[in-house]
């Protein structure tokens, strides 16, 4: 890094220093407080939210609060999270072959129409997307799709971004010259795609994957509109449900909060290098 | 050796038979692309073409009811009403207050998120900083929360009775009554019509501050630092750098970071949402998502497919002008 090279004279004075160190700081306090908060508040009673110090943990009801959850949610709580993992993955790796193969065409091949393809991808990422949730629904109620898992996972494949993502990978990745060599050994396109254009840009796939199966976990209004039995109840869609319906065990609710974005968070982390790659591509989007 | 093979047939027909593979070429081509885009094509227009197309069309048409009795009967009739559910929408207060808390909260909400989202991708380029990566993390770890169960959580941590800023504040209140010899009250409802806004704008800005300044930040590390080292040789100090070097460098990032904030302001919907059902006050419609939503669900009246379409329509009509002026605005200012 630049931090090296830096002769002394050009270096900041100490309190620069210290003041970006304590904005830093500050801000990183602000962001995590809440997360310390709900982790703190998930293993509380009524009274001790009420009473005690939020920032300290009180009376261990960790085992209440989970029993309270089970039961107000009928059982149904890790059915949701199951839900939203089955959702998010389905559409994660759909949308992920989809927006590649697109993006395959898009960088390789020369298309009629191509500009405007392009027109319309850029259109589709910057229409408002809960403004489509409403003629969504009425055209999937008129195919009679509301209710299933479909109503959910089939909006969620579909991803401009996505595409754009891997129109730059294809570019970026796989050369021309591979491609060529490929059709001269006799492999048919979808053989190439399949074995050679899938295998150069599988690390950049896990970005498309990430945003998509993150854009779909994190989903509300689509689900609130598409699908009413429980059963089908994606996990924040599920307690909304808990939290508007009963007058609550609060930590119980927490500890669900809790426990629902625990899946996310960690594949976030253990992912985190893809998905900052697909951010640099998005901002020198330009 | 080729000089002398060459073949001596005219030029003519071996131009026309190149012409001819290449077209040929081309054409396989271009069904091969189309083939590979086939998948994304149909889901595309199943999901943003035809919705919008039928859209459009449905709030051109009200649903009345066949029968003339009391409660109608004989199932649901579509009529033709031109323009009708458009001068609803746009007659409706209620559309135009959910419109204007939006377009408040956004006026404040969105210059605040990104101008902090930019001081701190400015800080964390800076070389002063070592461990980027933790405060990298730190601030994004919001975004990696779905947006209800932010609002929620935020919900819980505003809510009167356990709220630990209040918690905080009380003591504060104790302490200062104690040394004035007077009762004080520093407590904050954040529920109250008049703070819920910011409420809703604190939730917002916590969750997407961080994913906005990982993009400034990428933009800021695209940057070639030699223009770095070219401006303090010349006698540039930092914050001549970043204010002459990097601000503007960041400015496509910017404009696509208002754009899609603007957008996502004007669509406004789960945090009000989660706060409308601890705090029926709000009602169902207090913004314009909220009341297409109602519209649509037919818990608000104008109820139905049509009206629902009609709100949605001018929603986004609204948010792409308001779109389309600032992205004339910031070119004509920087060109």
């Amino acid at each position: 890094m630049a931090t090296i090279t830096t002769p002394p004279s050009l270096r900041p004075s100490s309190s620069t220093r210290a003041i970006t160190r304590i904005v830093l700081i500050a801000a990183a306090v602000m962001f995590l407080a809440p997360v310390y908060w709900l982790i703190v508040s998930s293993t509380k009673s009524n009274p001790d939210l009420i009473s005690s110090n939020g920032l300290l943990f009180a009376g261990n009801n960790i085992v209440e609060n989970y029993t309270a959850l089970m039961s107000w949610t009928q059982g149904n709580f890790w059915r949701w999270v199951g839900n939203s993992m089955l959702y998010s993955t389905v559409a994660g790796v759909l949308g992920t072959l989809v927006s590649v193969s697109a993006g395959y065409a898009l960088a390789k091949f020369r298309m009629p129409g191509k500009a405007g393809i392009q027109l319309a991808i850029l259109g589709g990422l910057l229409m408002p997307i809960a403004l489509l949730t409403v003629p969504l629904y009425i055209f999937f109620n008129g195919l009679g799709l509301t209710n299933t898992i479909w109503a959910v996972i089939i909006p969620s494949c579909v991803s401009p971004f996505g595409v754009f993502l891997g129109r730059m990978f294809v570019d970026a990745g796989v050369p021309d010259e591979l491609l060529e060599a490929s059709r001269l050994d006799g492999s048919g396109e979808v053989r190439t795609f399949f074995t050679l254009v899938l295998r150069l840009i599988a690390p950049a796939m896990v970005t498309i994957f990430l945003f998509i199966f993150v854009a779909t976990w994190n989903n509300f209004l689509l689900p609130l509109m598409m699908i009413n039995s429980a059963e089908l109840k994606p996990v924040t869609l599920g307690l909304y449900g808990m939290m508007s319906y009963f007058s609550p065990q609060y930590g119980a609710v927490l500890q669900g909060a809790l426990l629902s974005v625990l899946p996310l968070v960690v594949l976030f982390f253990v992912l985190q290098r893809y998905w900052q790659s697909g951010l640099t591509a998005g901002a020198v989007k330009g | 050796m080729s000089t002398l093979t060459r073949p001596v047939a005219p030029e003519r027909l071996a131009s026309e038979q190149r012409a001819e593979a290449n077209r040929r070429r081309r054409w396989r081509e271009g069904r091969i692309g189309w083939g590979f885009f086939a998948p994304f094509a149909i889901l595309f227009a199943l999901t943003f073409v035809v919705p919008i197309l039928v859209s459009i069309r449905s709030s051109f048409f009200t649903e009345k009811a066949a029968g003339d009795s009391l409660y109608g009967g004989g199932g649901l009739v579509e009529t033709f009403a031109f323009l009708d559910n458009y001068a609803q929408v746009l007659g409706n207060a209620i559309f135009w207050e959910g419109m204007g808390r939006v377009l408040l909260f956004g006026a404040v909400q969105i210059p605040v998120m990104l101008g902090g989202a930019l001081i701190l991708a400015l800080l964390l380029d800076s070389f002063i900083v070592r461990r980027v990566a933790f405060f990298r993390l730190a601030y994004f770890l919001p975004y990696a929360i779905p947006g209800v169960i932010a609002a929620l959580v935020w919900t819980y941590i505003f809510s009167p009775g356990f709220s630990p800023i209040n918690q905080a504040l009380v003591a504060l209140s104790d302490a200062l009554a104690a040394l004035l010899g007077s009762p004080v009250d520093l407590t904050i409802d954040f529920f109250a019509p008049g703070t819920i806004i910011a409420s809703m704008a604190t939730m917002t800005t916590w969750t997407f501050m961080g994913y906005n300044m990982l993009i400034f930040l990428a933009a800021l590390q695209a940057i070639p630092h030699d223009l770095y080292e070219a401006a303090r040789l010349d006698g540039a100090s930092e914050f001549a750098i970043v204010r002459r070097i990097k601000v503007p460098m960041v400015g496509q990032a910017t404009l696509l970071a208002v754009l899609l904030s603007i957008i996502g302001t004007v669509q406004l919907f789960n945090e009000p949402t989660v706060l409308a059902a601890v705090n029926p006050w709000m009602g169902n419609d207090y913004t314009p998502m909220m009341l297409a939503y109602s519209s649509m669900m037919g818990t608000t009246s104008p109820s139905g497919a049509g009206p629902a379409s009609a709100v949605s329509i001018s929603m986004a009509l609204i948010a792409g002008i308001l779109a389309a002026i600032f992205a004339l605005v910031q070119k004509r200012s920087t060109r």
